[in-house]
């Protein structure tokens, strides 16, 4: 099963991705995700993995991703070595005015289930769908919240130095 | 590490198909040997496959005991029976009901220590089609992955049953002190239901009740493997049939309990039997809501000493359960709807 949904962010790419490549932040803005944690040395790029679960039904489902796309500003994309098969995308493209189109795809299934795989994939789509969105309304929150943070204190620099002098 | 008996030697062995038949017989004698002995641990786990064979040829002559033997071949005790891809693929229709039938809340899995091997202690309910040995098992291998090895102790006439051959593919296995112990040794989680057969066919109305009836193997158990006790508390399952009574005078009056040793013969109005005595066809459980707390390890020698107390240790494991269950019980408004 594959779902996909999308946002625009007022922010520009870059600062939507320094956000999404911060491994610690994935907590609190991705929705029904219960743990994101760094495995081995490398704590964000190409090869990078981490343990993630997310809750879904009657159980957390998940297990060790690896980042296997990496191109920084533009994609992101991992997929899982262990666990519920899973593939997931962060695609970043800037609008005509400046902004950012993050969109989140993530695909997921258990190869070999059969019928019943099939009939729990759909079962699970809405919830899934529903975590996505929220997912992505959270980041757009969180990014803009920084950027707002950012340019305030932008402004407060330049309003002091300007007093100083 | 595990026996080398079952893993050493019999990987090798099984890697070679022309051993075939000199494996499987190996493999038998294997998985009697163990039977033996089996089954002691302060009574949870009790001593059935021999006393089946011996039963079955007492009461019915040739038939019966070759059927015994038959059901004492599935006991098996064999860790490479369970099969992680086996798991993975059956774990959507587990999941679908968990979800959808009982609409199931596992909490605080992270208690569990993230490796190592570790009991896994759990009240029991629901009668023979209890839901927490669908619901536990999906919630540990959703969370730590099919590969992290997890096995289920059950009542031995649950594994020779028709369903046995599946279930052993989860990793369940006959409830036996050396079955459980060479699961631990191995580095393996293990779940048990101390209280067996005694808790699990209780009446519905002292479905808040933990009761173990005194069996406490299960510590003796984790203590000679040193392996942490994680406690396991499941409300709801009391509610998917009427359980009106364990029978164990049925049992004694049918004597059951001397030729098949089933010290109880339980009584539920369930679907879709009706009046269900026995309990030894199954039947549908109510969709009621289930709800599981994984408690934090409790590492018997940290807590109690280098030589802890048995009765103490019992006391506090049962105690702490049982206030755990009288918190999730107090949550619930209604019966089955939860």
């Amino acid at each position: 099963m594959r779902l996909g949904e999308s946002i625009v962010v007022s922010a520009p790419p870059e600062l939507v991705w320094e956000y999404l490549e911060e491994p610690g932040n994935y907590l609190h803005f991705m929705s029904g995700v219960t743990r994101w944690e760094v495995q081995g040395e490398q704590r964000s790029g190409l090869g990078a993995r981490y343990r993630m679960l997310i809750r879904v039904g009657s159980a957390e489902v998940g297990g060790l991703i690896e980042i296997v796309e990496w191109n920084p500003g533009r994609d992101m994309a991992w997929s899982s070595l262990t666990g519920v098969d899973q593939r997931g995308r962060f695609r970043l493209r800037e609008t005509r005015d400046g902004r950012t189109r993050v969109e989140l795809r993530f695909q997921y299934g258990v190869a070999g289930a059969g019928l019943v795989g099939w009939l729990s994939e759909w079962v699970a789509s809405p919830t899934l769908g529903s975590h996505l969105r929220r997912s992505l309304s959270q980041l757009k929150r969180q990014v803009e919240h920084e950027r707002l943070r950012a340019e305030a204190a932008r402004r407060r620099r330049e309003r002091e130095g300007a007093a100083a002098s | 590490m595990a026996d080398p008996a079952t893993f050493g030697e019999r990987a090798t062995q099984n890697g070679g198909s022309s051993h075939a038949t000199q494996v499987h017989s190996r493999a038998f004698s294997d998985r009697l040997a163990p039977l033996g002995a089996a089954t002691r641990a302060g009574g949870a786990f009790t001593r059935v496959g021999g006393s089946v064979a011996e039963a079955g040829k007492t009461i019915a002559g040739g038939l019966l005991g070759r059927a015994a033997e038959w059901a004492q071949e599935q006991l098996t005790a064999d860790l490479d029976d369970r099969d992680p891809d086996y798991i993975r693929e059956n774990l959507p229709l587990a999941w679908l009901a968990a979800t959808l039938w009982y609409r199931a809340e596992v909490r605080d899995m992270g208690n569990v220590p993230e490796q190592g091997p570790v009991l896994l202690v759990g009240n029991h309910s629901g009668g023979n089609m209890s839901p927490e040995v669908v619901i536990l098992p999906l919630a540990f291998s959703t969370y730590f992955g099919v590969e992290r090895a997890f096995y289920q102790l059950a009542h031995n006439l649950v594994l020779a049953s028709p369903v046995g051959p599946f279930l052993r593919r989860y990793g369940t296995m006959a409830a036996s002190h050396e079955h459980a112990r060479r699961a631990l040794a191995s580095g393996a989680a293990v779940l048990v239901f101390p209280g067996g057969d005694w808790e699990v066919h209780r009446p519905s109305w002292e479905r808040h009740k933990v009761d173990f009836a005194g069996r406490k193997g299960f510590i003796k158990l984790a203590l000679a493997e040193n392996a942490p006790i994680v406690p396991v508390v499941t409300v709801g399952g009391q509610e998917t049939a009427l359980f009106l009574s364990r029978g164990a005078w049925l049992a004694k009056l049918l004597r059951v309990d001397r030729s098949l040793r089933l010290k109880v013969l339980p009584i539920s109005l369930a679907l879709p039997w009706g009046v269900n005595v026995g309990d030894l066809l199954g039947h549908l459980p109510l969709p009621a809501k289930i709800t599981i707390e994984v408690l934090p390890p409790i590492d018997l020698r940290e807590q109690f000493g280098p030589e802890p107390d048995v009765d103490e240790v019992y006391d506090h494991v049962t105690r702490v359960m049982q206030e755990t269950l009288n918190g999730l019980a107090a949550e619930r408004r209604f019966p089955v709807i939860g």
